[in-house]
């Protein structure tokens, strides 16, 4: 049986059609994947992101715990700051991405991915049995439902939707008054809402996480105040193909247990020099001496079929690596793609060529990301 | 609310045929684009293929996701349509007329009485 969110009937509502992601019962697209990519690139668009895990971790221990797991440095946010971060296993391979947030001193709220939540709180929970310090490590992912604002104009109308000032977290006025990765907690109809300056399209936004209540409403009102502004609900198909422009990784396919943050391309999120954490040897050692695989981006030369996961990348006719995410990108009328090649090949303007049901087209090694915010 | 036009036949498997003598047009309809969305590319079988009914012969490939598409009759491509290749969003904008796909010789002229009236894929994709 698929889990459902609180939007579910929402989303019935508005026509979406739905589909299976990580377990629950999702809006894939509205009216179309291109439309609703390009409201967000260009106006506004509003995704259920309910089936997302939360987790609060806390105590005097906290951050010390949160470092010895994480791959980023935890000790970089005061209260209100948020960071990406990854959670790695001994080898080094991604248990998940995740945001983490400071909310008060020695008070974090993990955000993490729908289909991780099971591995993830397992593995905390073990990991969290060994360590020495105080600590409280609490699944809260049934108690929130969440939506995320995205797109160039949202902030001209987010303030309207969630009055300020603030309550908890980051203290500011208003809701634009965050700066990038920062986080506050804001009054809603008595309900307490939390509201991160974050998002994975590219554009500016704002991710609301909060009671099934608070989140109905604030998904109402988005799409009232918001119409006058363009905003349109949006569903995972226009998640992805936003996100597949700017190359940002979506676990499962460009992150697994297997592949390092490093392998990734993400050695940006990953501090090296903040002390021991899960993985941190194989990771140094990859720094030094280079990585197996690499992630490249890739965009179709001419006119051709969309790339898509699962796909072999062909160099001189040999099979050298394997696509993780391709689609027909909306912002370029391209066919654009993410994959695995050894280092060799991951120079970007290297040919390469991709397996389409049995045939080789050209395509080339670009430098990421396809598509960056005016 | 899907178009169904009442001169033609159709497949379960979401295809329009138009059949004229020993040849038939063939196509997808117009509730198979409405749930395939944005198509951005499709691939049409080479001409001289003989395809049987119900062989995957084409593709066409949505934002989200490749389709194949399924002959609903069996015989021989005499001619493929150019336009839907150059513009895949014909298959959006005019999925019974400029969108079609091929043009082939029947070589079973019996499979066409098999296919659904127009009364009977309206009810199919209703269900």
């Amino acid at each position: 049986m698929l889990k459902r969110t609180t939007l579910y009937h929402a989303h019935q509502k508005l026509g979406g059609k739905l589909i299976e992601f990580g377990g629950w019962e999702m809006p894939v697209q509205y009216t179309s994947i291109t439309d609703e990519h390009l409201a967000v690139r260009h106006a506004a668009g509003v995704f259920d992101i309910s089936h997302m895990g939360e987790v609060t971790v806390s105590g005097q221990g906290a951050a010390a715990f949160l470092n010895s797991v994480f791959t980023n440095d935890i000790n970089r946010l005061t209260s209100g700051d948020g960071q990406y971060t990854l959670m790695c296993n001994e080898q080094g391979g991604v248990i998940d991405d995740l945001y983490a947030y400071q909310l008060s001193d020695g008070v974090y709220f993990l955000v993490i991915n729908a289909s991780r939540i099971d591995p993830d709180v397992a593995w905390l929970k073990a990991q969290a049995a060994k360590f020495p310090g105080e600590l409280q490590l609490t699944d809260a992912s049934h108690n929130y439902a969440a939506i995320a604002v995205q797109g160039p104009r949202v902030k001209e109308f987010i303030d309207a939707v969630i009055p300020g000032p603030s309550s908890s977290a980051k203290r500011v006025q208003a809701v634009t008054d965050l700066a990038k990765n920062q986080i506050a907690g804001f009054k809603c109809d008595n309900h307490s809402v939390l509201v991160s300056r974050t998002g994975y399209t590219g554009e500016d936004g704002f991710e609301i996480v909060g009671n099934d209540e608070s989140i109905l409403r604030l998904w109402d009102k988005v799409l009232s105040l918001g119409k006058p502004f363009g905003v349109k609900p949006a569903g995972l198909g226009a998640r992805d193909t936003l996100r597949t422009e700017v190359c940002y990784p979506l676990y499962g396919h460009e992150l697994d247990e297997t592949t390092t943050p490093i392998e990734a391309g993400l050695g940006f999120f990953v501090a090296l020099d903040k002390g021991d954490f899960n993985g941190r040897s194989v990771m140094v050692e990859q720094k030094a001496h280079g990585a197996k695989k690499k992630l490249v981006a890739f965009k179709m030369v001419g006119k051709t079929a969309p790339p898509r996961p699962q796909y072999p990348i062909v160099v001189n006719a040999v099979r050298q690596g394997v696509v993780v995410s391709g689609t027909q990108s909306p912002s370029l009328n391209l066919g654009i793609g993410l994959g695995y090649v050894p280092p060799e090949f991951a120079r970007p303007d290297t040919a390469i060529e991709i397996e389409v049901r049995g045939k080789l087209f050209p395509a080339v090694v670009v430098k990421k990301p396809f598509y960056r915010k005016a | 609310m899907s178009t169904i036009p009442n001169d033609l036949k159709y497949a379960k498997s979401h295809e329009w045929v138009r059949v004229a003598g020993d040849t038939a047009v063939v196509g997808i309809t117009d509730h198979a684009q409405h749930e395939l969305t944005d198509v951005v590319f499709v691939e049409l079988p080479a001409v001289g293929r003989q395809v049987k009914a119900g062989e995957a012969c084409a593709v066409v490939e949505s934002v989200k996701t490749a389709s194949d598409i399924y002959s609903p009759v069996s015989g021989e491509i005499l001619e493929v349509n150019p336009a839907v290749v150059e513009t895949p969003a014909l298959v959006n904008t005019a999925p019974h007329t400029d969108g079609w796909f091929y043009k082939i010789k029947l070589t079973n002229p019996a499979e066409v009485g098999s296919l659904l009236s127009p009364e009977a894929y309206g009810k199919q994709i209703q269900d």
